[in-house]
């Protein structure tokens, strides 16, 4: 096909700025002196650029304490999902039984609700069950990262596990029972056959649960409520309320908080990508 | 499928490796499920256990007759959908098919309609919150209205707020939508367009009458997750104004009685369990597709 794409082109380019518009003014606002802005106005090209609302941000709004709390709950919530998934995915992708094809639909269908469904019952049960004082200064599963770990846990567990059995069904069954017939267990048909060939899937789905959890809003907001537990993503909701009006001090805090996930998508855009299809084209 | 006989500690193994994924998901999904739908029959004040009382249907005669946020909500919800089916969804798949043709810079492109989908919602409302400032936003300042009694407050004034968060929402909903697509393009057997092109077929009747078909599984997979995103809409109406003023959605309602004052837990299970029967339409469907192809 040699035809012009003159309006092919021009509908991208008017698109892309569209997209880009909102993430540049961020990055411009975020550069300007709050004096410089009051001087000018925001809507201006006057005056000096410089980094000082990203450390008055940086200091001021709490972000290396929010941080820090992110990757208590991302790291092992991550970790934790990807050891469970696969051993359930294993399960049910290698193996025949009653109800393992019920389970799957289970398990699938509970990663696809709206989170506020379960909102109620989750928050209670935490309330109810007491914990030591050395363990929770709540005196309960309140406001602690267990809980907020082990519900991240459970609501990515069914996408997951969905996505890693679609993917080892894929490998051949010849692989295990010939090892079956060697005489290696379950266990280390698991561990040194299948779990090394599911490598591709696990880092792809590990890419993309770490930018989910990074950016989960809800659960931590339901369940921690000290302020400074709070991770990046719900912590930074509450810059507009401190910054008010310093629309240079929360545009600096949010360029912030995209920096990590920016590296993570750089780093591992390949696998990114792949997770959110992976997904999509098996199935 | 392996059928050999499986020893003993195999077996051990086995129901290990299924029963501690089961009972987390059973313990932190399920059973809270089943307590919501308990819940909304009863009355409670979320303190003792032994407090709580049946209430029949009055939660939900309550939260249908009496609670005047819930039609509203009920109205948001509905259009909230509807922008992202007839608009934002689209728009994604119509990125994807042009991107798909080997443009030059596709892939700068693509990198660009992307970035919004790794950015939380929050991020999204925030960055959104500077486009849309009254006096010193981009928006006003591009229309010329900055600064005049004419300049439209968009995340403040409830007629136009839910717009503005749906545009916003549609910045990420369209970039995530395209990916999928065009991962789904990608993978289409090359030799369907060949034939097409063979038999005659022009651009749009290979798009319409062969593309578009042989996608069935990602076109079911595109309209189920629009269906959901509609259904579990609450970061960015929450970090506007806590969903209020214009901006109620039945997530947040749920939200809204079960912490903080006036805590009505047995309202807000109602509206939790509404919301539920509401999803369980799509997510029935998307399981009824995938798993009878798969049996």
């Amino acid at each position: 096909m040699r035809r012009p794409r003159y309006g092919t082109h021009l509908f991208l380019l008017f698109m892309a700025a569209l997209w880009l518009a909102p993430l540049l003014w961020t990055l411009y606002t975020a550069l300007r002196p709050k004096a410089v802005t009051d001087k000018y106005g925001y809507w201006s090209l006057r005056g000096p650029l410089n980094l000082d609302n990203f450390s008055t941000a940086w200091t001021q709004g709490q972000l290396p304490t929010y941080f820090v709390n992110s990757i208590y709950i991302t790291v092992p919530a991550v970790l934790l999902t990807l050891a469970l998934a696969a051993m359930m995915a294993f399960a049910v992708s290698r193996f025949t039984w009653k109800f393992n094809i019920t389970l799957l639909i289970l398990f699938t269908a509970g990663n696809m609700l709206p989170p506020q469904v379960l909102a109620a019952p989750l928050f209670e049960m935490f309330k109810h069950t007491p914990l030591p004082y050395s363990l929770s200064t709540s005196g309960s599963l309140l406001d602690t990262y267990y809980a907020v770990i082990a519900v991240e846990v459970a609501f990515q567990l069914g996408f997951c596990t969905f996505v890693l059995s679609n993917y080892m069904k894929t490998l051949p069954v010849e692989l295990t029972e010939a090892a079956l017939v060697d005489g290696a267990g379950v266990w280390r048909q698991f561990r040194q056959i299948i779990l090394p060939l599911t490598r591709p899937a696990l880092a792809a789905l590990g890419t993309l649960q770490v930018i989910w959890l990074y950016n989960d809003f809800f659960w931590p907001l339901l369940f921690l409520q000290t302020g400074d537990r709070l991770p990046i993503t719900t912590g930074v909701n509450a810059l507009q309320g401190q910054f008010i009006q310093n629309y240079n001090l929360i545009a600096a805090g949010a360029t912030i908080t995209v920096i990590p996930a920016l590296i993570v998508y750089l780093a591992l855009q390949r696998h990114f990508v792949a997770g959110l299809t992976l997904g999509a084209n098996k199935g | 499928m392996s059928k050999l006989r499986l020893s003993r500690s195999d077996r051990v193994v086995l129901a290990v490796m299924v029963g501690v994924p089961t009972l987390v998901q059973a313990v932190l999904v399920w059973i809270p499920t089943l307590l919501s739908i308990g819940l909304s029959f009863t009355r409670w004040n979320g303190l003792a256990v032994s407090d709580i009382e049946p209430a029949g249907l009055s939660n939900y005669r309550f939260a249908v007759e009496d609670y005047p946020p819930f039609w509203p909500a009920v109205a948001h919800n509905v259009i909230w959908l509807a922008f992202l089916a007839l608009i934002a969804t689209p728009l994604g798949v119509a990125l994807a098919v042009v991107l798909d043709q080997n443009i030059r810079g596709s892939r700068i492109y693509q990198s660009i309609f992307f970035t919004p989908v790794m950015l939380s919602l929050v991020l999204v409302g925030i960055i959104w919150q500077l486009v849309y400032a009254r006096d010193d936003g981009l928006l006003n300042n591009v229309l010329g209205t900055a600064g005049t009694p004419g300049a439209v407050d968009w995340f403040g004034d409830p007629d136009v707020n839910l717009w503005a968060a749906l545009v916003a929402t549609a910045w990420r909903h369209a970039g995530y939508i395209m990916v999928l697509y065009l991962a789904g393009l990608k993978g289409l057997d090359p030799t369907l367009r060949e034939a097409a092109a063979i038999d005659g077929a022009n651009g749009r009747q290979t798009l319409f009458r062969v593309v578009f078909p042989a996608m069935k599984q990602i076109n079911v997979l595109v309209v189920v997750i629009t269906f959901i995103e509609a259904l579990r809409a609450f970061d960015i109406a929450y970090v506007i104004n806590r969903g209020t003023n214009g901006l109620e959605l039945l997530s947040i309602l749920v939200i809204q009685n079960l912490v903080g004052e006036g805590q009505v837990i047995g309202v807000g299970s109602a509206l939790a369990v509404l919301l539920l029967v509401v999803s369980l339409v799509p997510i029935v469907i998307y399981l009824v597709r995938t798993f009878r192809r798969a049996s």
